[in-house]
């Protein structure tokens, strides 16, 4: 075990882990921030996304101790209240059905819209396809993405 | 068909409560259940179940009593409330049902929330507005008639007098109750303000902001977590294991052998592991040795011989009307096709898991993501040998159900668990637990025969179903009964079966049975209608029209079905090169579902989705976005599962992890439109029907395209990506 500093949504978390114990573990079980879901343990699936200096990375395969200092983004820290265009637009849309994948559907969009303001399906279908949606949002995640990207844009309320 | 009012049970009451803070509770219950559920003499004094609170502040809570995983109940059975309460949506909050007797059933399968309660929760919201408006009518000395109840408030229109629900509260608690024979409950979607309309889920907000708990989000104060290993070969149990050895892993709080049962859906035999952090537990299963002592080896290579065995005898008759082999005999012309569909799995995103607490007190604590915790609570009192009495559960939301989680096995490991640990412990199953220790969804044969006539007329049917069994009867999710389509529809029909012996686990998996015969079936319609030269609309449509004994659904539903994913994709419309539409419909779970797929295939076998048009006759939608959701998700479920395949050696699945089972992606999708047929005949669910037709209607598409017939899944083995 051995203590380090995570910065999580902008605040420093001193936490202690094993060496090898991934960021998903430290978030989940010594953090109580569950927001970051285990689905496959091997980054296959994306349920566990969050991002890494604003780009989306797998939680479930990153040692804890390798990203200390960089800036992490959890599902937590979007917006609390709901009022993120990502999360307005998923809303408006009613993206879920069971809802376990969507925080890291959440997150890699909101990293796709910081690249690129406009994009189309296929533009979406490459950002998204590492996340796996059982219960098959696929087609309304293509919708809220580009919703997301017009109110990003202030040519929707 | 029932008309909505025979429908209504005559036997339900309203149950009315007042509380000190002057809230208006209001449920509904009945005698014949609380006879069953209590006893002694106050047994006629029943518990109703709560279904709405009031507070003098106004403030409207509406409990919604099943399980959530996707189907979106937690949303469409509360707006029912709304809407016969007459509130504003914006002023409801939903508060989620523990597992309580006084609500009955309480589960999430079969497609029966939506049927189940629409009655109870019409008659709990309509009798709550006919008490608040009598209490208004007391208040202004008027009759109760002139007195409306609109939005959260009743109007004396007369007088332009109101008065908000919150107000109305605790006096509306003191009015004598109306039977719910006198109710007026609204049916139809012509008097719908709420119903059909889109309602983004009621959980929304929390899913988007990371705050909702689902099943592995619990997290209580001291809570230790566990892993469990059983034996990968189904049954298989305990000799030894160098436990001893693991206890001095870092974080590891104990690890033992649980002997467990031979209930392969009960408390398997394994070694569980239990740690300061998940992490740890599972860190440590890593140098776990165990030395099994299995008791099977069943294997998907043994199953596809014996199929190929069976095939080749005549089986057991299930069903016959008619005379089949003279049908034959005279018949125009005689198809024949064998269908093959493999195993699959559930593989919910949220792996199973469960979170148990033994209080000092003795009563066990469950917080568990089960669609059938009723079930769980059974089987752990019968397991563990203790009272139902003494076993409370949390009912959490689900990371995905698709009938996995009607199995507790989950619930029970994690109660035993808890009983051996002084600590609140959180079993949590990885991927591969998941995967491997599933209750799959039957493999199957069908050797399917038809006859037509000169005018491409089907004049007999015959279907020798190999599927598995345990001694003489199916296993579960295997069976198929000869009542269903076409069954009714043609002269002669015969069913004949055949049963492999299964020692692997099988289950009900989405729509069990009928996701996966409907895929032969309807895919064997258009090899029939070709073969007699009809379009396959056509010849579906004459088949409806066609009476030879009684069928299981209405027919006349079927054909508005059809007709409606007909014209919305314009059937028949001239498609490009290498492209192609494909139709199938499907009746299951009360539910009409047709669709309609457009196809474009490569000559490598290489293919696209371009788009599927769904339409349902499910009588009226009371949310049309979770409504359009099931369907949409059922295609995506349908093309999905299209591609995957479990298979067994040595008695063990060998697929693990999405790596080799692997889901649809978003770049695999196609696009998706959705109407529907709204007919006056009570809801059904939509979580089943709309799964069974999406697989043929892909299909059979996909033979239009490139003119492969696919006989057998998964598609991958038929040469077929995407």
């Amino acid at each position: 075990m051995s203590k380090i500093t995570l910065k999580i949504n902008g605040k420093e978390r001193p936490v202690d882990v094993s060496s090898d114990m991934p960021l998903l573990w430290a978030l989940r079980d010594k953090l109580n921030m569950t927001g970051t879901k285990y689905s496959c343990g091997i980054g296959q699936c994306g349920a566990c996304t969050v991002l890494l200096d604003g780009t989306p990375m797998r939680a479930c395969i990153t040692p804890a101790a390798s990203v200390a200092g960089m800036n992490i983004t959890t599902i937590e820290g979007l917006h609390p209240e709901g009022e993120h265009p990502v999360q307005k637009a998923w809303h408006k849309i009613d993206v879920p059905q069971c809802g376990y994948c969507q925080g890291g559907q959440i997150l890699t969009a909101v990293s796709l819209l910081e690249r690129n303001q406009n994009p189309s399906d296929a533009d979406i279908d490459a950002a998204h396809s590492g996340n796996i949606c059982r219960c098959g949002t696929y087609h309304r995640i293509r919708k809220a993405v580009k919703l997301a990207a017009r109110y990003k844009r202030g040519g929707a309320k | 068909m029932k008309t909505p009012n025979e429908n209504l049970n005559r036997r339900a009451f309203l149950k009315v409560s007042a509380l000190a803070s002057g809230a208006f509770m209001i449920g509904v219950s009945y005698r014949s259940n609380a006879a069953q559920t209590q006893s002694g003499p106050d047994a006629a004094t029943w518990s109703p179940n709560l279904y709405i609170r009031i507070e003098p502040s106004g403030s409207i809570t509406i409990v919604s009593k099943n399980p959530e995983g996707g189907q979106g109940i937690k949303t469409a059975m509360p707006m029912v409330v709304a809407e016969c309460l007459e509130v504003d949506w914006k002023d409801v909050t939903v508060e989620q049902a523990n597992l309580d007797d006084r609500y009955g059933r309480q589960a999430a399968g079969g497609s029966r929330g939506t049927p189940d309660g629409w009655n109870d929760l019409r008659i709990a919201g309509t009798g709550a507005a006919y008490m608040l408006r009598t209490a208004a009518a007391e208040t202004w000395g008027v009759s109760i008639d002139s007195c409306k109840a609109e939005n959260g408030t009743i109007v004396h229109e007369k007088s332009k007098r109101t008065l908000s629900y919150g107000r109305l509260a605790s006096l509306a608690s003191k009015q004598s109750v109306p039977a719910v024979e006198k109710l007026t409950l609204k049916s139809r979607p012509s008097e719908f303000k709420l119903l059909g309309k889109r309602i983004p889920g009621v959980d929304n907000k929390k899913i988007f902001t990371g705050q909702l708990a689902y099943g592995c989000d619990t997290r209580l104060d001291g809570m230790v977590y566990a892993v469990f290993q059983k034996c990968p070969s189904f049954g298989g149990k305990v000799r030894s294991a160098n436990v001893d050895q693991l206890k001095k892993a870092p974080g590891i709080v104990d690890a033992f052998i649980v002997e467990g049962t031979d209930n392969l859906k009960g408390l398997m035999p394994g070694v569980a592991i239990i740690a300061e952090s998940w992490w740890e537990a599972q860190s440590a299963r890593k140098q776990l040795q165990v030395d099994w002592d299995k008791v099977q080896s069943d294997s998907t290579a043994d199953y596809t011989r014996q199929a190929e065995a069976l095939t080749k005898q005549s089986g057991e008759t299930l069903g016959e009307n008619g005379n089949v082999d003279k049908a034959f005999d005279k018949a125009h012309k005689v198809i024949e096709s064998q269908y093959y569909y493999p195993f699959v799995s559930h593989a919910n995103m949220e792996p199973q898991n469960c979170t148990a607490y033994q209080h000092p007190s003795g009563k066990l604590e469950l917080w568990a993501p089960s669609q059938n915790p009723k079930s769980g609570r059974s089987l752990i009192a019968s397991t563990l040998r203790i009272s139902e009495d003494t076993i409370h559960v949390n009912m959490t939301r689900l990371g995905g159900g698709f009938g996995r989680r009607l199995t507790p096995d989950f619930m029970v490991e994690a109660a035993y668990l808890a009983t051996k640990v002084n600590r609140p412990v959180q079993l949590q199953w990885t991927r591969e637990d998941d995967i491997q220790h599933d209750f799959y969804r039957p493999a199957a044969w069908h050797n399917l025969k038809a006859a037509i006539d000169k005018s491409g007329k089907l004049t007999a049917w015959e279907n020798h179903f190999v599927t598995f069994g345990s001694g003489k009867r199916t296993v579960s999710g295997a069976n198929l009964s000869n009542k269903h389509y076409p069954a009714g529809l043609t002269p002669n029909f015969r069913l004949r079966q055949s049963l492999i012996q299964a020692k692997v686990p099988t289950g009900p998996w989405r729509s069990p049975g009928h996701s996966a015969y409907c895929f032969a079936f309807q895919s064997f319609m258009d090899e029939i209608a070709f073969a007699g030269g009809r379009d396959p609309l056509d010849f579906r449509l004459d088949l409806l029209k066609q009476r030879h004994g009684s069928t299981d659904f209405d027919t006349e539903r079927a054909v508005g079905t059809l007709k409606l994913a007909a014209k919305n994709a314009n059937w028949g419309r001239s498609m490009g090169p290498n492209q192609g539409q494909g139709l199938a419909f499907h009746f299951d779970h009360g539910g009409y579902v047709a669709y309609v797929a457009e196809v474009t295939a490569q000559a490598s076998g290489q293919f696209k989705v371009d788009h599927v048009f769904g339409t349902a006759d499910s009588g009226p939608i009371i949310n049309r976005s979770g409504a359009d959701n099931q369907i949409e998700g059922s295609v995506i479920d349908a093309l999905s599962t299209a591609f995957l395949e479990i298979s067994f050696s040595d008695g063990a699945v060998e697929q693990s992890n999405f790596s080799n089972y692997n889901l649809l992606r978003i770049n695999q999708a196609p696009s998706i439109s959705v109407d529907y047929v709204q007919s006056d005949n009570p809801p059904t669910g939509l979580g089943e029907p709309p799964i069974a037709p999406a697989t043929p209607a892909i299909t059979n598409a996909l033979f239009a395209a490139s003119g492969k017939r696919v006989h057998a899944l998964p598609l991958g083995k038929q040469g077929f990506y995407i």
